[in-house]
């Protein structure tokens, strides 16, 4: 008959630091901490030392300094005397609007290709993999540059528009190729009421989200239809009038017209400019990005197994309904996650920009701003800051997305 | 019965008629052709679109290409031997075609160094890419590495002898210790190694002319060597520290948890071009005064964290892939940490993440051109920078692209390829 006893009490002794796996782990993180601290305390005493040896500080003061370059393309106020902040912020706002883009036409071209490349047209498929291919393989930057050398040195300058039998020709008279950007129609609110810009866009964009709500209500309504009587009424032609037909009464009551570029003196006046090394940037990193969307796409439909669709088929479903209540949700969970991380992506070489002089957050800060005031180090940091933000922000919606769609195991 | 049935019907086959042959429609080209090209009249559409486009990229460049000048030595004496006609002038490609490979200041007279070490860097990667080949050749690999040193940046071979040793040496001391227990040969190897260093750089005199080749410096490496060079070194060396990573990302200790998953976040989550300005203008600023530390040297240690902390992503998934049966049977046959690491898991998490891990080797040659912007002159850098600048060379842009474009596609489509064989090599799952 055996007892069962308390282990005899040990006193604490020194090699249990060691061999006791109940303090082991306690001396492993010490000795890590001391040799972290030794580490930051090196390298940081490093710093210090060749900083004062150079006559340098840390000082965040020149934010506040003229800037004293220009910027082509600014979506905000901005000359050469406005503070480096104010040049932080453009490039900022160009950063955020090149992303934005790029990821639109990236998703555009990668679904598009993705979908081709699964085709049962050989030529068709075979065409999408030598295209996957061949930009999934050459540095993007290669491709920016490629891009942007086309829009410098392949288009005709505004000059070539000129004369009664020119040698170039704007496109339905409203969009100009030129190697100076595209020149695109620009729309102006001429009602007197509505002077102020900004708050105009607001407008609209509020009139736009209370349309989606209704187009949410219409289908919900419809829904409750169907569940009632088993019947789903036709809704298509008011959910595009619930959309449209809003917007449109307002932007008439505005004024809109569109102001349209024409070529006055020596360059083309009027509308909107897109600068080429936005266009080279943009259009880069979206066939780019969109070849590795594409095997997303195409790795998600594959993804759903052949048994599904089999599956819905048998319970009397349409084409179209097997793909949207079947195959498209359960594609999705397995897309999504890749596709928000080639968002990031683009985010992040958008920074290339620098390399086509496209004035975003590393030409402004990290590049000019940099050179000029020689701060080094606190234009690196922020930058760095900025980047983190962005990632991380991004990250933390994807976690959001991916625990509500995570599936529920029960 | 037979008989009566033979009066009545006029007349009988008593052979079998061979077989017919299928519709035309039915076999071989035409078949093809109608399955995958033309099934429906969308399909049509979609095959007769796709022509077009082919029509229009082969008419615009086929004749380029196949009109193209190899041997003038500048753009005008193209444009006169062109003619007027369109054609490509490739005379740039095949008179800077060393400037591409090497850059513009390595002597020229000492191109067959790099191009040597090349020519072993496939002996010495392919045992370790194919597993069949005879495990001794892995000596080699092992030497690889100082022999390539020795060749691209010439000195006395003493240096790379006394790295060696170091190596060797820490190696059987930590053969030795290691049977006690793991960190006692780890840390034990690790500060013979440093001894050595030490000693050995104490004893050899400066510039001890033992069998020195011509030294070059670090800033005359350019053009593809360059990009080859920083995508094999800082893939190398970002493998070790991105497994540390990961097992610091998974281990249960907070604090060394902690600052692995600062590290790691922050580096995925800034763009390479930062920590590329980092290597240019700030790192020096953290080395002791007057270490003066090279540009190359702070540009592969940048972008080595920056691999390592990706790769430790990848290989943290191939840790999590295992069942956590393989954990819990390593710790019933009572081995301790490092054991079961180095003896169960990881082998088997590494074999996983092998594809993961050939992408972000694939992704990280490809940024390797990045550094053109930090001004030096890898093949972008050289293409932007000496050739379009030149006089001769001035306004040729699509020829140089093409071959900058070719050289890299060679490059990871041959990688990728490679991975797509292994995984199929490596599968170990029943189908």
């Amino acid at each position: 008959m055996t007892t069962l006893t308390d282990p005899p009490r040990e006193s604490f002794r020194l090699s249990m630091l060691l061999n006791d796996t109940r303090y082991r782990s306690f001396t492993f993180q010490g000795i890590a901490l001391i040799l972290l601290i030794a580490a930051i305390a090196y390298l940081g005493n490093n710093l210090a030392t060749n900083l004062s040896a150079a006559g340098l500080n840390i000082s965040y003061d020149f934010l506040g300094d003229p800037a004293g370059y220009d910027i082509n393309q600014t979506l905000i106020p901005y000359n050469s005397q406005s503070p480096h902040l104010q040049a932080a912020w453009v490039g900022i706002i160009n950063t955020l609007l090149v992303a934005v883009l790029a990821c639109a036409t990236a998703t555009v071209f990668g679904v598009i290709a993705g979908v081709l490349r699964l085709s049962n047209n050989w030529l068709v498929a075979k065409l999408m993999a030598v295209y996957v291919e061949m930009f999934r393989n050459i540095p993007v930057l290669i491709w920016i540059i490629i891009i942007f050398t086309i829009m410098t040195v392949s288009m005709p300058g505004p000059r070539a528009f000129r004369g009664d039998n020119a040698e170039s020709s704007m496109l339905f008279d409203m969009f100009a190729f030129t190697n100076r950007g595209v020149y695109t129609p620009g729309p102006e609110l001429t009602n007197p009421l509505f002077a102020s810009t900004a708050l105009n866009w607001v407008l609209v964009l509020a009139v736009l989200v209370g349309a989606f709500f209704g187009a949410r209500a219409l289908s919900k309504w419809a829904t409750a239809k169907q569940n009632a009587t088993g019947i789903r009424p036709t809704t298509w032609y008011w959910t595009l009038a619930v959309w449209f037909v809003p917007v449109a009464l307002l932007l008439t009551f505005m004024g809109l017209t569109w102001d349209i570029p024409a070529l006055k003196g020596f360059n083309f006046q009027g509308g909107i400019k897109i600068g080429g090394p936005l266009i080279a940037l943009w259009f880069a990193l979206s066939i780019y990005t969109g070849a590795f969307i594409a095997e997303n796409v195409r790795a998600g439909i594959l993804a759903v197994s052949k048994g599904q669709t089999e599956a819905a088929s048998a319970l009397g479903l349409r084409p179209g309904r097997v793909m949207n209540l079947v195959v498209l949700p359960q594609a999705l969970r397995v897309i999504i996650p890749p596709l928000i991380s080639q968002y990031l992506n683009i985010t992040k070489n958008s920074s290339l920009a620098i390399a086509v002089g496209y004035a975003d957050i590393t030409a402004t800060l990290g590049g000019i701003t940099l050179n000029q005031t020689g701060r080094a180090i606190e234009c690196v940091l922020l930058l760095m800051l900025f980047y983190l933000v962005i990632s991380l922000s991004i990250s933390a919606v994807m976690n959001v997305y991916n625990n509500a769609m995570k599936l529920k195991e029960r | 019965m037979s008989d009566i049935h033979a009066h009545s019907v006029a007349f009988v086959r008593d052979t079998q008629l061979p077989p017919a042959p299928p519709p035309v429609a039915e076999t071989g080209v035409v078949k093809w052709l109608r399955e995958n090209l033309f099934a429906n009249w969308a399909n049509g559409l979609l095959t007769i679109a796709a022509l077009y486009v082919i029509y229009l990229v082969a008419s615009a460049t086929v004749p380029w290409i196949v009109r193209g000048v190899w041997n003038t030595d500048s753009l005008a004496q193209c444009r006169e031997v062109l003619d007027g006609v369109s054609g490509a002038c490739f005379s740039v490609i095949s008179e800077r075609w060393n400037q591409l490979l090497f850059g513009f200041k390595y002597p020229s007279e000492l191109y067959w160094r790099p191009s040597l070490a090349f020519a072993m860097l496939f002996v010495a990667a392919a045992p370790v890419l194919f597993f069949d080949l005879p495990r001794k050749l892995l000596i080699f690999t092992g030497l690889y590495p100082f022999i390539a040193f020795w060749l691209i940046w010439g000195g006395s071979i003493l240096t790379p002898i006394v790295a060696l040793a170091g190596f060797i040496i820490g190696y059987f001391v930590y053969e030795r210790l290691v049977t006690g227990s793991f960190a006692a040969g780890f840390f034990g190897g690790v500060a013979t190694a440093f001894a050595i260093w030490f000693i050995g750089g104490w004893i050899i005199p400066d510039g001890a002319g033992l069998l020195a080749l011509e030294q070059v410096p670090s800033r005359d490496l350019g053009g593809f060597m360059l990009n080859m060079m920083l995508g094999v070194v800082c893939v190398s060396l970002s493998l070790p520290l991105g497994i540390a990573l990961a097992l610091g990302r998974q281990s249960n200790l907070p604090l060394i948890k902690g600052v692995c998953v600062v590290f790691i976040e922050f580096v995925r989550g800034v763009p390479l071009i930062t920590l590329l300005f980092v290597a240019n203008v700030m790192l020096s600023y953290f080395f002791p005064p007057g270490s003066g530390v090279d540009l190359f040297l702070r540009v592969v240690i940048m972008i080595t964290m920056f691999s390592a902390a990706y790769i430790a992503e990848v290989i943290r998934g191939g840790l999590a892939a295992l069942p956590k049966g393989q954990y819990e049977a390593a710790d019933s046959l009572g081995l301790d940490y490092p054991q079961a690491m180095r003896l169960i898991i990881l082998p088997q998490a590494l074999k996983i993440s092998i594809p993961g891990i050939v992408n972000i080797a694939v992704g990280l040659f490809k940024d390797t051109t990045l550094v053109s912007v930090i001004s030096m002159f890898d093949i972008v850098g050289m293409i932007r920078g000496p050739i379009l600048a030149s006089t001769e060379w001035n306004g040729v842009y699509w020829e140089l692209f093409m071959a900058a474009s070719v050289l890299f596609f060679v490059v990871c489509y041959g990688i990728s390829q490679y991975s797509q064989w292994l995984e199929r090599r490596l599968a170990t799952d029943h189908r």
